[in-house]
């Protein structure tokens, strides 16, 4: 069963047995095929995520890294004609069973988005928001003075918490949802480029917290900028279009690796330039 | 390709696009434009000034407070006054629910298919149905089938059925304008679907859905063809204390006063004009300030 435990500290992520050939990944695809109508998007993508890791997306523009991310908590559902093949494995679990709810997952793996999307309310209940649809029936100022903490958003905010989250910059904005994310406890943190909207200071601040965030939970990031990308991640996919028109996963490796030592010529061309 | 496009610039001597020309073309337009806004003003202002000259005086409290009668000197519109806000309120209850319920199902539940575009369109289309044929349709349903008789209720429910594709059409607005990314950013924290609706979609959407239904209510309070079509009575010199009691309307007694040959009465239905508009015009403003308000709380 899907854990919807609500606790301060999630430890046993780290904690699942790698025994019978199972791996210590918290999220796989396995065989992922993806669809929106007639359009092939994602093409038999095998991927294994490793808890606390900074795992980041790249590629150039239209292979479907976004599309991938939203597997992980089932959001391309919500679109009518989206369809998908294959599993997604999330601690041992296919999270497209028929037995799952989309709502409990999407409790565990929660997503920060490309541009802020506080909603219309108080800081305080934009925060407050995740527990309170999830039935929290505890302490909610603690949940959300701590979540405002994790994202380092306290210090700038803790005098005016009824002021609307739509008062703050966008850099201040995307850390409110960050916060907003966090404070339902989730295991893992989906990131659709989440800086692609700021400016070079907010991004440093972002980046630093995800570095931070690291130590807590998995994080999966899709990004344009690869530099971002070697800055703050541990492993690194490549995606890219193939023949087929739909995206692949091309190389999935340390970042380092990535980076230096590609073994695709695709991933070579790409990293240095000459395409996408 | 280079070479292409640099040949298909027209040289200057070729190509002189004619300054005053396009200058003046933009005053015209500017001119048209406001002489439309001003037509509109100036209208009001000239149904406003010989409503006011001629209706004024009469409205005091003796007005309000009186029950029409033969001399005009007595008589007031107490009951019509009354009819209307009973049947006012009765429509809102009725429609309020009715109309965002299914603007909400149209918007946030229904599948994109042929049959939700069929419903979508027949709900235009019923926005624009003369309001007389509601008023059969209230008479043959809730007058003679379901034996409500000419009481307050059968015309509430009538009322409702012709204000309800309004309401509608101003709540699906209202909810189609609230932006996905607020959708995506509740469902991404766990909320089910209702609870995205409940917490995130309606607040955002309260200030369009309480303005169309105010201007649908406060079309309503206008509409006289159905009322008369129902059998709501010209002459009722007693109060309607409830849902199931006769009842006149404020359009029906000015109708009524207008009609009689007395120059006294014609001046009463100036009066009740005044005070039909005076609601109206008080609907209306509700309506804007909730909008405002709504809109600085969301900033």
């Amino acid at each position: 069963m899907i854990n919807l435990r609500i606790d301060a500290q999630t430890t046993d992520a780290v904690a699942t047995p790698s025994q019978n050939g199972q791996t210590d990944a918290i999220l796989m695809t396995r065989s992922l095929n993806f669809w929106y109508g007639s359009a092939y998007v994602l093409e038999d993508v095998n991927c294994d995520v490793r808890p606390r890791e900074v795992t980041a997306i790249i590629g150039p523009s239209g292979c479907g890294k976004s599309t991938f991310l939203r597997c992980f908590n089932r959001m391309n559902e919500l679109i009518p004609t989206a369809r998908l093949e294959g599993s997604v494995v999330f601690r041992n679990r296919d999270i497209y069973d028929r037995a799952v709810d989309p709502v409990e997952v999407r409790r565990q793996v929660g997503m920060v988005f490309q541009k802020p999307n506080p909603f219309p309310k108080s800081i305080y209940d934009n925060v407050a928001y995740g527990p309170r649809v999830n039935g929290y029936k505890g302490d909610m100022d603690e949940i959300v003075e701590t979540s405002l903490k994790r994202a380092a958003l306290w210090d700038e905010v803790k005098d005016d918490l009824k002021k609307s989250g739509l008062a703050l910059s966008g850099g201040q904005q995307q850390r409110l949802c960050i916060a907003r994310a966090l404070a339902v406890q989730p295991d893992v943190l989906l990131m659709d480029e989440p800086c692609s909207a700021l400016d070079p200071i907010a991004t440093t601040r972002i980046e630093d917290l995800i570095r931070e965030l690291r130590e807590q939970l998995t994080i999966i990031i899709v990004t344009h900028n690869m530099q971002q990308a070697a800055r703050i991640s541990d492993r690194t996919a490549f995606f890219t279009v193939a023949e087929s028109g739909a995206g692949v996963l091309v190389e999935f490796n340390d970042t380092q690796k990535l980076f230096t030592t590609p073994t695709d010529p695709r991933t070579e061309a790409y990293i240095t330039g000459r395409f996408g | 390709m280079s070479a292409q496009s640099t040949a298909a610039i027209p040289s200057a001597d070729v190509w002189r696009p004619s300054q005053t020309r396009r200058r003046w073309s933009g005053w015209l337009f500017y001119g048209l434009a406001v002489f439309s806004t001003l037509m509109g003003l100036v209208m009001l202002g000239a149904l406003l000034y010989d409503i006011f000259t001629d209706g004024a005086r009469e409205v005091d409290w003796h007005f309000l407070s009186n029950y029409p009668s033969r001399i005009a000197d007595n008589a007031g519109l107490r009951s019509a006054l009354l009819g209307s806000l009973w049947m006012l309120a009765f429509t809102a209850i009725i429609a309020f629910p009715l109309g965002v319920g299914a603007a909400i199902y149209l918007e946030e539940y229904a599948p994109d298919n042929w049959l939700t575009r069929f419903i979508q369109l027949n709900i235009a289309n019923l926005a624009g149905v003369p309001s007389i044929v509601y008023g059969l349709l209230g008479l043959g349903l809730f007058v003679r089938w379901l034996e409500l008789g000419r009481v307050v209720l059968a015309g509430s429910m009538t009322m409702a059925l012709l204000i309800l594709p309004l309401i509608i059409v101003a709540s699906r607005e209202a909810i189609r304008a609230v932006p996905d990314s607020l959708r995506e950013g509740s469902y991404a924290l766990g909320a089910t679907r209702w609870q995205m609706v409940r917490q995130t979609v309606l607040p955002s959407a309260a200030g369009g859905i309480l303005t169309g239904t105010i201007l649908a209510l406060a079309r309503a309070i206008g509409e006289t063809a159905p009322l008369i079509t129902i059998g709501a009575l010209t002459y009722v010199a007693f109060d309607p204390n409830g849902p199931l009691d006769i009842f006149t309307v404020l359009p029906i007694q000015i109708f009524n006063w207008v009609s009689l040959p007395q120059k006294e009465f014609h001046s009463l239905a100036a009066g009740g004009i005044v005070v039909l508009l005076v609601v109206l015009l008080t609907a209306n403003s509700l309506a804007v300030y909730l909008r405002y308000r709504m809109q600085r709380r969301l900033q």
